[in-house]
């Protein structure tokens, strides 16, 4: 089930029950697999933070190596957000909506300083970190982080996607946290 | 059937039965998907996407026509005009046939263009 090209895995394999040309595990942990390494990035790039996501997604860094290569500007698409610097209060309801109209299951990574908790900014015009707003599932710190930074907070958001139970998204508990923000 | 058909079905058969696969693959998985995949259809969530802004108004609303008019029949006349071209430089060559054949292309356009006129089409005011 391992992967090996040039030495290299691609995905590493759930625990499961192995023998000679057959391998089996739980439903949850190939879902869990399939989701990982095909996260389809939203970029919300407002400020320096987005110049780094780009070199992240460029050559050099190569975010496509994680499965995540193909943006979606378009919410419908797209199970992660990314949001990647300064929010402004007013900014604060477009964010909503286009988390609310991310396709399911979705999860939210604020990269940089602004966005986990408004950094710099400690002023009435800007929202101090975008989890008051929308739940966030990983903070990646730095102002702004590099481009290493930011794909730590990947493997994490992986891991998170990884080990997530299928019945999370219809639990008691997360129809809790979403209506404790205003989303239905 | 014919000898013929039939050694054209022994031949082909696997593109029909790849092709086959092929759909049927893609529609279990897209419907599967469509199925099974979690979902959330609330008010919020199936409003149309405005890059997040509040949608206003209507797609379908009515607009002046005369931009579209002009400029599309501008498009129209300028690619004739392109034909134009290498009929003009190679003229002399093509002599009175090529000047006839091009009277033959011209005179659809140029009734077209009589009946643009009559219509008001271009009137911009």
């Amino acid at each position: 089930m391992v992967n090996k090209i040039e030495g290299y895995t691609i995905a590493e394999a759930p625990e499961g029950y192995q023998g000679t040309g057959f391998f089996a595990t739980t439903l949850g942990k190939v879902v869990g697999l399939a989701r990982a390494n095909s996260l389809w990035p939203l970029p919300f790039a407002t400020s320096c933070c987005g110049i780094e996501y780009m070199a992240t997604m460029g050559a050099n860094y190569d975010l496509a190596r994680f499965g995540s290569e193909r943006m979606s500007f378009s919410p419908r698409q797209a199970d992660l957000l990314m949001v990647m610097g300064t929010i402004a209060k007013k900014m604060g309801p477009v964010l909503k909506q286009v988390y609310t109209q991310m396709a399911e299951p979705r999860w939210v990574m604020a990269v940089g300083a602004c966005a986990s908790s408004g950094g710099i900014f400690d002023t009435y015009s800007v929202l101090q970190g975008i989890d008051r707003v929308i739940p966030v599932d990983v903070y990646v710190p730095g102002c702004p982080p590099r481009p290493e930074q930011i794909i730590e907070g990947i493997i994490k958001i992986q891991e998170l996607v990884k080990n997530e139970s299928l019945r999370r998204r219809s639990s008691p508990e997360y129809n809790e946290l979403l209506s404790s923000y205003g989303i239905e | 059937m014919s000898n013929g058909n039939i050694e054209f079905l022994q031949n082909h058969i696997g593109i029909f039965l790849q092709a086959m696969v092929a759909v049927i693959f893609v529609v279990t998985v897209m419907s599967l998907t469509h199925i099974i995949g979690p979902k959330r259809r609330t008010v919020r969530k199936l409003e149309n996407f405005e890059c997040g802004i509040e949608v206003h108004g209507d797609a379908r609303m009515p607009f002046s026509v005369k931009y579209f008019l002009t400029a599309i029949l501008f498009v129209l006349f300028d690619v004739e005009i392109i034909f134009f071209y290498p009929w003009a430089i190679n003229f002399k060559d093509l002599a009175t046939l090529g000047f006839f054949k091009m009277i033959i292309f011209m005179a659809p356009l140029l009734f077209g263009f009589y009946y643009i006129i009559r219509k008001g089409a271009l009137k911009w005011e």
